[in-house]
């Protein structure tokens, strides 16, 4: 099995913090692989340097190509759909807008979103800043999923989200994951659970374990990497 | 009350042109954080070429069909002027704030001292038709000619900028900028296109304005420094309308130009201080300042 991901001895400094202190971990092709830890321990901030979104050191493959040092726009053309932790979705921009933003060529799939997402299409006109958290991250992740993108970045979808509203983006997600590799930042270990096969562990920006997800299956394990009862 | 009618279409006319001279300031800044101070710079260049396409085509050509191209030269040449320096100056500054400052602020200095070098410091009269000059006898009212002109330059430019804005790919991703240039960049989008575009569109609306203004409010005389003074103004009208918001430059636009107007005649005619209100304007400034930091329509910091 190739790997979309490669990331090896990855460091990054923001604002004279050593954030990612040497990190390396692969997401096989074809995976769901989770990307855990408690706050503030570098997730959000490895994505974002596979992205480009912030200067980092070291070595990251994405889809086959060494894309270090590459400026975020190209790296994204390699085939990445991004649903940020903050959604950021373009709050003056209609719904509508904010899609076709995202569209690369002719190949946006609006039909497949509009199944997923039948309220993004009755709102098409509505202005994303008046959207309700829920439908923000619909629209955040429909951005993400509107050109089949082969790999998914995609930070903390759960984050700030009712129980039910989690659910039904845990089964999109779990449809999207049949044709993309996904690399998940999530907090929800039952989310992880049910959509992710493999769980990479960051702590004070280093990896702190690599393996299956059933390992999150060990309280014990579980409570020492994470800091909270697995039993979720 | 005519006085009032007609000082309230010569401020309209003047508001006009101060939108100009403002939204492309207003959305260079928005988008892309570049305090732009060569953008009077764009403007006394649109002038002078104006005057360089007014006195140099053939005159068999007829003064009208010479001022248009003029003014649609001047238009050009704002355009080419700002491509450019985005590209050679601005380009390799991005995140430098206080370089970007310096090195349009220089390249302003520089280019000003070669327009005097080469033009000389005393103004220069660009020809015009006579029926600009001339008024329109409207309902007991002589309205001068050349200011249908700046309100109708004014009015097209609003309306074009707002459907370009809205209805087009690169309108959508310059607003989505302004809100959050990183997640456009993640959308797989290169914004230095975009950049570069909204500098071009800034510095085509400055050299309209720079024109315009002489054509409209400066008696046909382009002198180096003129842009440099409607610089002034265009900043004053970019903090009250709120960065990146092209309706609200346009609004501030007119209440600047109005409140000029109308102190200049009532206070400063009576009084004979004339700069009274230019003052007046910077007053208003200092109140939207203190009363909503973020301007009319700005977006929270």
């Amino acid at each position: 099995m190739t790997d979309a991901v490669e990331i090896s001895d990855l460091h990054v400094t923001i604002a004279g913090s050593h954030v990612l202190q040497g990190v390396s971990f692969n997401v096989p092709s074809g995976s769901v692989t989770a990307l855990l830890g408690r706050n503030g321990v570098g997730k959000t901030t490895t994505l974002r340097a596979i992205l480009g979104l912030v200067a980092s050191s070291g070595r990251i493959r994405v889809l086959g190509d060494d894309v270090s040092g590459w400026p975020t726009h190209r790296v994204v053309r390699l085939g990445i759909g991004y649903v940020p932790e903050d959604r950021d979705v373009f709050s003056a921009l209609t719904v509508e807008q904010n899609l076709r933003l995202a569209e690369v060529g002719s190949v946006a799939n609006y039909d497949d979103i509009f199944a997923l997402f039948p309220e993004l299409k009755t709102r098409a006109r509505q202005r994303a800043g008046t959207l309700s958290g829920g439908q923000q991250q619909m629209l955040s992740i429909a951005r993400a999923l509107l050109n089949h993108r082969p790999l998914l970045l995609i930070d903390e979808p759960s984050k700030g989200l009712a129980p039910k509203i989690v659910s039904e983006f845990a089964n999109v997600l779990e449809r999207a994951a049949a044709h993309s590799t996904v690399l998940l930042v999530e907090q929800n270990l039952s989310v992880v659970k049910r959509l992710a096969q493999r769980v990479v562990v960051l702590d004070h920006g280093e990896v702190v374990h690599r393996g299956a997800v059933s390992d999150l299956d060990d309280p014990t394990l579980v409570r020492q990497l994470l800091g909270v009862a697995g039993a979720a | 009350m005519n006085i009032f009618l007609v000082l309230t279409f010569s401020g309209v006319a003047l508001g006009a042109i101060y939108f100009l001279a403002a939204s492309g300031l207003s959305l260079i800044y928005g988008l892309m954080d570049v305090l732009n101070f060569a953008h009077g710079l764009f403007m006394t260049l649109g002038a002078y070429a104006g005057y360089e396409f007014a006195t140099r085509l053939p005159s068999s050509w007829g003064a009208p069909t010479r001022v248009i191209l003029a003014i649609i030269g001047a238009t050009v040449v704002g355009a080419l002027v700002a491509g450019i320096t985005e590209l050679i100056l601005i380009r390799p500054l991005y995140g430098k704030p206080i370089s970007q400052i310096l090195i349009t602020i220089g390249l302003d200095l520089a280019v000003v001292g070669l327009l005097m070098g080469g033009f000389g410091s005393t103004a220069l009269q660009i020809p015009v038709p006579l029926w600009l000059i001339e008024p329109t006898h409207i309902g007991g009212l002589f309205l001068p000619n050349a200011n249908f002109l700046a309100i109708g330059a004014g009015v097209i430019v609003l309306f074009g900028l707002e459907l370009f804005l809205a209805r087009t790919r690169y309108g959508i991703i310059i607003r989505a900028g302004v809100e959050n240039r990183e997640m456009v960049r993640a959308l797989g989008i290169d914004v230095g296109r975009a950049f570069t575009l909204v500098f071009v569109v800034g510095g085509a609306m400055a050299g309209l304005a720079g024109v315009l203004y002489t054509i409209v409010f400066s008696g046909d005389l382009v002198s180096p420094s003129q842009g440099d003074g409607l610089l002034i103004f265009a900043f004053i009208v970019v903090v009250i309308g709120g960065l990146g918001s092209i309706r609200g430059s346009a609004v501030a636009a007119l209440v600047v130009a109005l409140l000029q107007q109308y102190t200049t005649f009532y206070i400063g005619g009576h009084s004979g201080w004339a700069q009274i209100g230019d003052l007046s304007t910077v007053l208003l400034l200092a109140v939207v300042l203190e009363l909503r930091p973020r301007g009319l329509f700005g977006r929270v910091a």
